[in-house]
């Protein structure tokens, strides 16, 4: 069922890329895929009941090692979809220069009135 | 409440959101509709202890919105275009439907939620991570020992891909055309200063 949200998600954005005609909204397309997958790599990760992976103190100040790997969730897919997130806002920023570019050239958003990049 | 049922009420929040992002006509009302839905992302990460991907998301999130809009105001913001053919979208509609059913197949494979595969697995990676980054880095943050330490080649390999990208945009937006060949450019005269 959460699975399957989070799947549902990357399909209305695959869906938006696939059917629209509007650059700006294939691009919203593309960051809500980007999105939908992050999020479902964190969900992989997630242990019921779990702790954010930072170790902390107790009252004696010391750190309890053992009791924070059983109670951490998983902090590489973390990890992953934090260098994720930063390249998809440089592709982002580079999809956004074309549009703004076509946009220049030939007046429009729309694909289907971009005749000139047939062929 | 628990986790899972706080989760689902957010996912079905962001799917009407995004819905309605794609669907609606017009463009700048989409890319604020965007801005909600990734504000709901940032707060979903939250609750599933992500803080650091949060605080990402977050920053990431209000810097595509900014390019967005600086993209999509002033500008044809109707996006009330001839739809494809009926044929088309109904072709599109079943595509989606069947990868959506495969992939439900596939995704028991994963396990239940709340139950990660690290747990189950021998001195799978994740749990060296946890026990060790403390000892080995001296990083109190388990994400921060792998993402600057454990796997530092890694993370300049993104570094390399924003620079990349950074240049692309520049390359694309910038305002003077590219000199010609045979035209004289002013940086030679200068370095002609310099060398007598």
């Amino acid at each position: 069922m959460i699975y399957g949200l989070c799947i549902l998600l990357f399909l209305i954005g695959l869906y938006a890329v696939v059917t629209k005609h509007n650059l700006i909204k294939i691009v919203i397309g593309f960051i809500i895929m980007e999105n939908a997958i992050n999020l479902f790599l964190i969900m992989l990760g997630y242990r019921m009941g779990g702790k954010a992976p930072i170790i902390w103190q107790d009252a004696a100040g010391k750190a309890d090692i053992a009791a924070f790997a059983n109670s951490a969730v998983d902090p590489l897919p973390q990890a992953l979809v934090l260098t994720s997130i930063v390249i998809s806002l440089g592709v982002t920023a580079l999809m956004v220069a074309i549009c703004l570019r076509v946009y220049q050239r030939y007046g429009t958003f729309d694909i289907s009135k971009i005749r000139r990049l047939k062929g | 409440m628990n986790v899972e049922t706080i989760t689902i009420i957010f996912l079905a929040f962001i799917v009407i959101g995004s819905l309605i992002a794609i669907e609606t006509p017009n463009l700048l009302s989409a890319v604020v509709c965007l801005g909600v839905v990734d504000i709901g992302f940032t707060i979903l990460f939250l609750l599933l202890k992500a803080p650091d991907i949060a605080i990402t998301q977050m920053v990431v999130e209000v810097v595509c919105l900014i390019i967005l809009i600086r993209a999509t105001v002033n500008r044809d913001k109707s996006a009330d275009t001839g739809e494809r053919k009926l044929f088309g979208l109904m072709t599109t509609g079943a595509i989606i439907i069947i990868l959506f059913m495969f992939i439900m197949n596939v995704v028991p494979l994963f396990g239940e939620f709340g139950n990660p595969i690290f747990t189950r697995v021998e001195n799978a990676p994740s749990q060296t991570y946890l026990s060790k980054c403390l000892e080995d880095t001296g990083a109190a943050n388990a994400v921060s020992a792998v993402i600057l330490d454990y796997r530092g080649y890694d993370t300049l390999g993104e570094a390399t891909i924003l620079f990349a990208s950074v240049i692309g945009a520049i390359a694309l937006l910038r305002k003077k055309p590219r000199k010609k060949i045979n035209e004289p450019d002013e940086s030679d005269s200068l370095s002609v200063v310099k060398d007598e």
